[in-house]
């Protein structure tokens, strides 16, 4: 039985995840900022599933506490899946700094904080599996969310070469992209519904994905060719969209 | 999140705001702030119940705190389902103390109803199996009460349709069960008054209930098929059962895909699917061994049963008269069956003792029957109010969509002390329903 560590647990993504990893018979380890918000989720799935379930406060701002935070794991997980995120308002953002701060700090510079910790442990131990939630809003910075976009750019740049380099230390690294999902996150956004997954899927996605060792996946297949399009608008056209 | 909601029998329909929450902190934060707002679950019960303009919806508030196998005691978030509290606890031993005839009603709304199974004469309703449980009040405090703790908002709150306060946690009693299986016994009645005789006959079987042909006539007036269980021991079953005991049933579901036009149903239809149903049981008396599903959750194999009866939705009509009261069962069942209006679903149960602040069982007869919504209706059902009135009986507030609120205050003795604890804990009203504000429950009187 393998152990996996949930970053970020208390989101509704993060949820789904945990519970996929139980059923298929992992111990699971949450971790967030609230750990009191995870006490419940952390019976629910040792009941619910038959199977180890711990919780361990992680705030991911407080980027000098990353090391300890993973020292101090009374197992160190096989498996590390960072699914923390922030989205905040791009128009508060813009004028605001600290919002700036906390969607670039939260969506970024915490998560390359943590996974240096996670990753150099791996790579000593040459083994080892990290899955990183990225988006899709982050493969071409558009007016409306470009402060989370470019955040998110960052992350996925991040975990491609962390893949790079992780590669030849035995250790594998998985990118996740999903494009909308119905969570808390999202839930005073009117999605449309063909391209809005469930958690649910997001989180078979990532099971299958860290299973079949998949570099980059899409939640909704579509993404892949949708954002393929995006990308190849020239920027001369680009700008001028209200996207 | 803005959006249309109906409870099981699609009447009525209406807008609402809903919220959603995960969290303890987050469910206090939502009511304290909230202008008003009714609780809400899986909306399968039949009115207009748990339903308003603003809504919390405890779905996401759906983990399981504790189970101690040894001792058969769950306690879990109020937003969990009864058929995922089976999948869990049926294969360590254990059943669910009462359950009604569906699965998909959430533990916060068993409560708020205070639901009862085939069981009632033998086990009570829900909340009698309770230990304690966490109630959110209007201010956005959370109190524990049982019996003995906060006794008044105990009281209230079981049967109390949601109106004390959103019911948060619930720690509850299990039944103890040797395998999953029901060993079961179905009979034959040639009419009602025979069908009742073998109600009596067969009191210490732990679950029964009948189906009855209500639009049946003459000498077969009320015939029925009287459906007897018990939980199977392990000597009952065959070779295959054997093998695993305590197996969890495959999930095997069909949907109604869309909603039936309202004329299907007729009195030719639903006379002859009465004729179907009653002979399909050839024998006088068939006797085996069924999982729990087919036995206490036959409906729930087809999602979205409720279309069947069309947009314009249903109404399920369900009232209990005092055992001496018999006259007032046949007389309704006359009017009925004069009328034509019976259904597929009529059911009968005879319910043992309880007397609770204002949860419905009481000792006697209930019967539970659809019927569509169609003009003339409320007007037929006003007049049956007045004789399960008259016999000393009352109705099912979760079945409930238009009784007036004098049926209510007759049916119920002790509602003006239901309503003083309402006040006590839900001083301004802000959690009502438009069930609370039509039978004058919320409204400032």
């Amino acid at each position: 039985m393998s152990t996996v560590l949930i970053l970020g647990a208390a989101s509704d993504m993060a949820v789904a995840i945990a519970k996929k990893y139980a059923s298929a018979g992992h111990a699971i380890q949450l971790a967030a900022r609230n750990v009191q918000r995870l006490k419940a989720l952390e019976s629910d799935i040792a009941i619910r599933y038959n199977t180890t379930c711990t919780a361990y406060e992680f705030d991911a701002l407080q980027f000098t506490s990353h090391q300890a935070f993973f020292d101090s794991l009374p197992v160190k997980p096989d498996i590390t899946i960072c699914v923390f995120g922030y989205l905040g308002e791009n128009e508060t953002a813009r004028a605001n700094w600290s919002e700036s701060e906390k969607i670039i700090h939260t969506n970024y510079t915490g998560a390359v904080s943590i996974l240096n910790v996670v990753s150099n442990y791996y790579a000593a131990q040459k083994k080892g599996v990290i899955a990183g939630i990225s988006s899709v809003a982050g493969e071409r910075g558009r007016q409306s969310n470009y402060i989370y976009g470019s955040a998110k750019a960052g992350f996925t740049a991040y975990l491609s070469g962390l893949r790079n380099r992780m590669f030849h230390e035995q250790v594998h690294v998985v990118t996740v992209q999903p494009g909308f999902v119905y969570t808390r996150m999202t839930e005073n956004l009117t999605l449309p519904p063909l391209l809005t997954a469930q958690p649910e899927a997001v989180a078979n996605t990532v099971f299958k994905a860290v299973d079949k060792k998949k570099n980059v996946v899409y939640v909704k297949w579509f993404w892949r060719w949708i954002m393929l399009i995006i990308k190849s608008i020239p920027e001369f056209l680009f700008k001028k969209l209200k996207l | 999140m803005k959006k249309e909601i109906a409870n099981w029998g699609n009447y009525p329909v209406m807008e609402s705001n809903e919220q959603q929450f995960s969290f303890d902190d987050q469910l206090q934060q939502m009511v304290k702030e909230a202008a008003h707002f009714i609780p809400r679950g899986n909306g399968r019960c039949y009115g207009d119940a748990s339903l308003g303009g603003q809504t919390i919806s405890t779905l996401k508030y759906d983990k399981i705190l504790s189970f101690d196998t040894q001792a058969g005691v769950f306690e879990c978030q109020s937003g969990l389902m009864l058929d995922k509290i089976l999948e869990v606890i049926v294969p360590k031993g254990w059943f669910l103390p009462v359950t009604p005839g569906t699965k998909f009603i959430t533990v916060g709304g068993a409560v708020g109803s205070d639901v009862h199974g085939k069981n009632h004469h033998v086990d009570g309703s829900f909340s009698n199996h309770i230990v304690d449980m966490d109630v959110v009040l209007s201010d956005g405090r959370m109190l524990t009460c049982s019996p003995t703790q906060y006794g008044d908002l105990f009281e209230a709150t079981c049967g109390g349709m949601g109106l004390t306060g959103l019911i948060s946690r619930v720690k509850f009693r299990l039944k103890k069960i040797e395998t999953s299986y029901i060993k079961q016994k179905q009979i034959k009645a040639d009419n009602l008054e025979h069908v009742l005789q073998l109600f009596e006959e067969y009191k210490h079987y732990t679950y029964s209930v009948a189906w009855i042909d209500c639009l049946k006539k003459g000498k077969g007036f009320g015939r029925s098929i009287l459906i007897l269980g018990e939980h199977a021991k392990v000597t009952d079953l065959d070779a295959l059962q054997e093998r695993e005991p305590l197996k969890l049933p495959k999930k095997k579901q069909i949907t109604f895909p869309f909603n039936l036009p309202s004329w299907v149903l007729n009195t030719f239809t639903v006379k002859a699917f009465n004729f179907l149903y009653y002979g399909k049981n050839f024998k006088k008396e068939i006797n085996n061994v069924v999982g729990y599903e087919p036995f206490f959750y036959p409906l729930d194999a087809i999602l979205h049963w409720n279309r069947g009866y069309g947009k314009k939705g249903f109404i399920q009509y369900q009232f209990v008269v005092p055992m001496h009261a018999k006259q007032g069962l046949i007389e309704i069942l006359q009017r009925i069956s004069d009328k034509g209006i019976g259904s597929f679903l009529a059911v009968l149960k005879v319910f043992g003792e309880q007397d609770s602040l204002i949860s419905f069982p009481e000792e006697g007869y209930t019967l539970a029957l659809d019927i569509p919504v169609r003009q003339g209706l409320f007007e037929f059902l006003d007049e049956l109010d007045q004789i399960v009135l008259q016999h000393g009986g009352r109705l099912y507030m979760s079945k409930d969509a238009r009784m007036k609120p004098g049926v209510l205050e007759a049916g119920y003795p002790r509602l003006s002390a239901f309503k003083e604890i309402v006040k006590k804990y839900n001083p301004d009203g802000k959690i009502r329903s438009t069930q609370s504000d039509r039978l004058l429950l919320t409204t400032n009187n």
